[in-house]
């Protein structure tokens, strides 16, 4: 186990530097301006003379290739370089949002994994029950409604209709200081959103994985041995029931990042999501190649997770090779 | 290993982490909250956000910034009045210097005085060549600055601008900490220290700008203790959360206004529901680049008639819900720099005669053809910009009954700007301070292609004398002249033409008094908006 994670992080090394290095040629090749980015609408006045010295200071027409070797070499020794749609070192963009993109994934995550197992295995108890069908044609429901569009609706009903909850930011639009309720407040809808619209993949996997064991026929052994329904259920059905889901959470990390992009939009959440998309319409190198690296370590880190899980949870899985 | 153990290390991990991420994100004794409804606290809801609060990169340039001041800032006719200068400028005879006497007793907001050298440094780091500003260029016509002794300021030109003053309102940084920063990604760029009435206390970035009142402040404590601006992008979302009480105010489309404040109409109706449309008179024009490089649009019947073929009026109507005006140039109708005259009445049989006698025929499609040529061009708008998508397919549609095809496509300016040499494009533009500010780089034929100035490449001899003019020109009356004679010209051979006039709408609890709106540029930044002077904001009586 302790080996499988040892090879897999040293794996991550040139991953990881190929990502960035295709990210800078990619970015490199993109018809964005990173001179316009940056000059905003002041841009649409400027003279050409102050965009050409704009550009030359932001030494924006040097090759990709130099480009990314200095990154490369600074980030190295610690310095990730200065974001320049942010005007800020990219150490304090990153460092000021990505607790509270961590925070809203996780938790949604969390939502989406508990209550879509939960659901799953209640589902594939009675295939065909009300609850099974109630609950899957509002898996497929949701998963055909983009999350903003949910957003807008749990908004217009929690906080508008009901105004039982913040419709948005991460505290009271008034209150300047960071409060433990406030964030656990504003915390709910979003979360809630993000975590539906990814819930969907994990009740149809455990659905489908729990019924599927029920017919095997250790399964059918144990009931015939009398043990009780619960046992059977929960020891034998979701147990080899798991297995596709525990797959599924890796792979579902890019998911829940491009998810949270639309989610932190619509709840002005100040979280990491708005910056990439900043960073990468306005060619902003360095923010870029850190967020990349950031989001790849993340899905690195998501199959890593998955496999371990396997693995524990079904011991004929060996831990790679 | 067990199902169970692996299944109780799961749950504990996760529990584990979601705990840890909980409380390191949290900041246990946080104050109260103080919400909107407070007597003193107001929550506006914005639309963009800054990319940076230093001055010295652009922001607040023209005036308006809650943290800091300029020498001098406009009124609510966007006149100009002194700020940290104690008067208005003294100028030589020759327009080409320019002295202010600073206020005295002023201080920065961590209690340092203001003086002559943060004026300075002010200015000098911005015409610095390594400084990332992109706005410099409104400065080009300084040659230097220099203080003398600690109250006054005198700025040398390289050439006669009249306007030169109205450049001054850009907000000045204080150099005992600017000054020892780098400035394009130095500290003091979120976190600035100015004269003005507000102080930053918090900037959350992408969720909203927190200020409290200067207690300091030269110009008397704002009555509004506590000022916060929620950055909100989405229309919907922003009206929804003015709905449910979050907000206090905010920036809406039109027909958003409409359903939740009273009727558009500055200080006028009765409010009902609580929440008063304020709608800002803007200089923010939508106009249709016609390039002098295509052979149709370079034409200057061709000019003519789609000018006269366009009907204004039904714009302003039906895709403005009336919150606008047609414009016949960049200069809006109740400007006092306009020039009575100019108006153009929506005549569709007079386009066609224009185009006739110039020999554009009607082809076989109902397209004009001359000398072999297609009355056919392309227009292009930026994508996702719902207004001028709507403008050009209305001049499209308008364009078709006088017989000429105009293609809308739709893409970014990254797509747009190498074509637009002969490619026509739904533009915007506008700003009120001064005629020239938008007018010179618009329309002279030297700065034709440079950058986005002059767009259409407009090439017109006696435009660009006219503008000069404009800008040495001392006295108004010569001043009016030239631009009178600019906007004629602009009848004759248009190289825009220019659409609607649009206004801007806030709809804002009626719980304040003392709230006006200035005529807004294109760019409306922080400071446009009703609160652009919300240190001088008070309590309603009730």
């Amino acid at each position: 186990m302790a080996r499988m994670a040892g090879r897999r992080t040293l794996f991550a090394a040139p991953v990881l530097l190929a990502v960035t290095f295709g990210v800078f040629a990619i970015a490199a090749m993109s018809p964005f301006d990173p001179v316009k980015a940056h000059a905003g609408t002041a841009g649409l006045t400027a003279s050409q003379e102050q965009l050409d010295q704009l550009r030359d200071n932001l030494g924006v027409d040097r090759p990709f290739v130099a480009r990314w070797w200095d990154w490369l070499t600074s980030a190295l020794t610690g310095d990730l370089g200065t974001s320049s749609v942010m005007r800020q070192p990219v150490a304090d963009v990153i460092a000021e949002r990505v607790g509270w993109s961590a925070l809203l994934a996780g938790c949604a995550f969390a939502v989406a994994v508990l209550a879509g197992t939960a659901l799953g295995v209640l589902a594939a108890r009675r295939q065909g029950g009300w609850l099974d069908r109630c609950v899957s044609s509002l898996a497929y429901t949701l998963e055909a409604a983009p999350a903003f569009w949910l957003g807008l609706l749990a908004i217009w009903f929690f906080s508008v209709r009901l105004g039982a909850l913040p419709s948005g930011g991460l505290t009271d639009a008034g209150s300047d200081t960071v409060a433990f309720g406030q964030v656990a407040s504003h915390l709910v809808l979003p979360a809630l959103v993000l975590g539906l619209s990814q819930l969907p993949w994990f009740f149809l996997y455990v659905r489908q994985g729990v019924a599927d064991a029920l017919e095997e026929d250790p399964v059918r052994g144990a009931r015939a041995r009398g043990l009780a329904e619960r046992t059977v259920l929960l020891g034998h059905g979701l147990r080899s029931g798991m297995l596709p889901m525990l797959t599924l959470i890796g792979s579902r990390v890019p998911e829940l990042i491009t998810g949270a992009l639309l989610v932190e939009t619509v709840f002005s959440w100040p979280g990491i999501a708005a910056a990439t998309v900043q960073a990468a319409t306005s060619v902003d190198f360095p923010l870029l190649a850190a967020l990349t690296v950031l989001a790849t370590a993340a899905v690195l880190a998501g199959n890593l997770l998955s496999d371990l899980l396997y693995g524990l949870a079904d011991p004929r899985v060996g831990f790679d090779g | 290993m067990t199902a169970r153990t692996v299944r109780g290390m799961a749950t504990a991990t996760l529990a584990a982490a979601l705990i840890t991420g909980v409380a390191a994100c949290s900041n246990p004794g946080g104050g109260a909250a103080a919400g909107p409804g407070g007597a003193d606290s107001v929550v506006v809801g914005i639309a963009t956000e800054p990319e940076s609060l230093s001055p010295l990169l652009g922001y607040g340039k023209d005036g308006n910034s809650k943290i800091f001041d300029g020498l001098l800032t406009h009124d609510a006719d966007m006149k100009l009045k002194p700020a940290l200068a104690e008067a208005l400028p003294e100028v030589s005879s020759d327009g080409l210097t320019y002295t202010y006497k600073l206020r005295q007793g002023v201080k920065f907001s961590d209690g340092a005085p203001f003086s002559a050298k943060d004026v300075v440094f002010t200015y000098r780091t911005i015409l610095d060549a390594k400084t990332n500003n992109a706005s410099k260029t409104e400065l080009d016509a300084i040659a230097g600055v220099d203080a003398r002794g600690e109250d006054t300021v005198v700025f040398t030109l390289k050439y006669p601008y009249a306007p030169f003053a109205e450049r001054t309102v850009l907000p000045i940084a204080p150099e005992h900490i600017a000054g020892g920063q780098d400035v394009n990604s130095g500290e003091f760029t979120t976190h600035p220290v100015g004269t003005g009435p507000y102080v930053l206390t918090a900037w959350s970035k992408g969720e909203k700008l927190g200020f409290k009142a200067n207690p300091g402040y030269w110009g008397g404590e704002p009555a509004v203790k506590k000022f916060t601006m929620a950055v909100i992008k989405d229309d919907d979302v922003r009206a929804t959360r003015l709905r449910s009480g979050e907000l206090d105010g905010a920036i809406l489309p039109p027909n958003l206004a409409g359903a939740l404040g009273d009727q558009p109409g500055e200080g006028h109706g009765e409010a009902d529901k609580g929440r008063r449309t304020y709608a800002a008179k803007t200089f923010d024009y939508r106009n249709v680049t016609l390039p002098t490089h295509h052979k149709v649009t370079g034409d200057v019947a061709v000019r003519q008639a789609l000018d006269i073929a366009v009907d204004r009026k039904a714009m302003v109507d039906k895709l403005l819900d009336g919150a606008g005006k047609p414009a016949y140039g960049p200069v809006p109708t109740d400007s006092p720099w306009f020039t009575a005259g100019t108006e153009r009445t929506h005549d569709l049989d007079k386009a066609k005669k224009i185009l006739d006698d110039a020999g554009w025929k009607a082809g076989a499609d109902g397209i004009r053809v001359k000398d072999g040529v297609r009355a056919s061009f392309p227009l292009w708008y930026t994508s996702g910009d719902k207004i001028r998508q709507d403008h050009a397919l209305a001049f499209a549609s308008d364009a078709k009954k006088a017989g000429i095809e105009v293609r809308t496509e739709a893409g970014t300016w990254e797509v747009i700007e190498p074509r637009m040499k002969t490619e026509a494009v739904l533009a915007g533009g506008g700003s009120p301070a001064d005629p020239d500010f938008d007018q010179y780089q618009l329309l002279t034929s030297s700065l034709g292609g440079d950058g986005f100035n002059n767009m259409a490449r407009y090439d017109n001899p006696a435009v660009d004398a006219a503008l000069v003019d404009g800008r040495r020109g001392g006295d108004q009356a010569a001043r009016k002249a030239a631009y009178d004679s600019v906007q004629r010209e602009l009848v004759k051979n248009p190289g825009y033409v220019f659409l609607t006039h649009i206004d801007h709408l806030y709809v804002v609890n009626d719980k304040w008094e003392g709230l006006t709106t200035q005529v807004e540029p294109h760019d409306h930044g922080l400071g446009s908006g009703p609160w652009w002077n919300v240190e001088s904001w008070k309590p309603k009586q009730k």
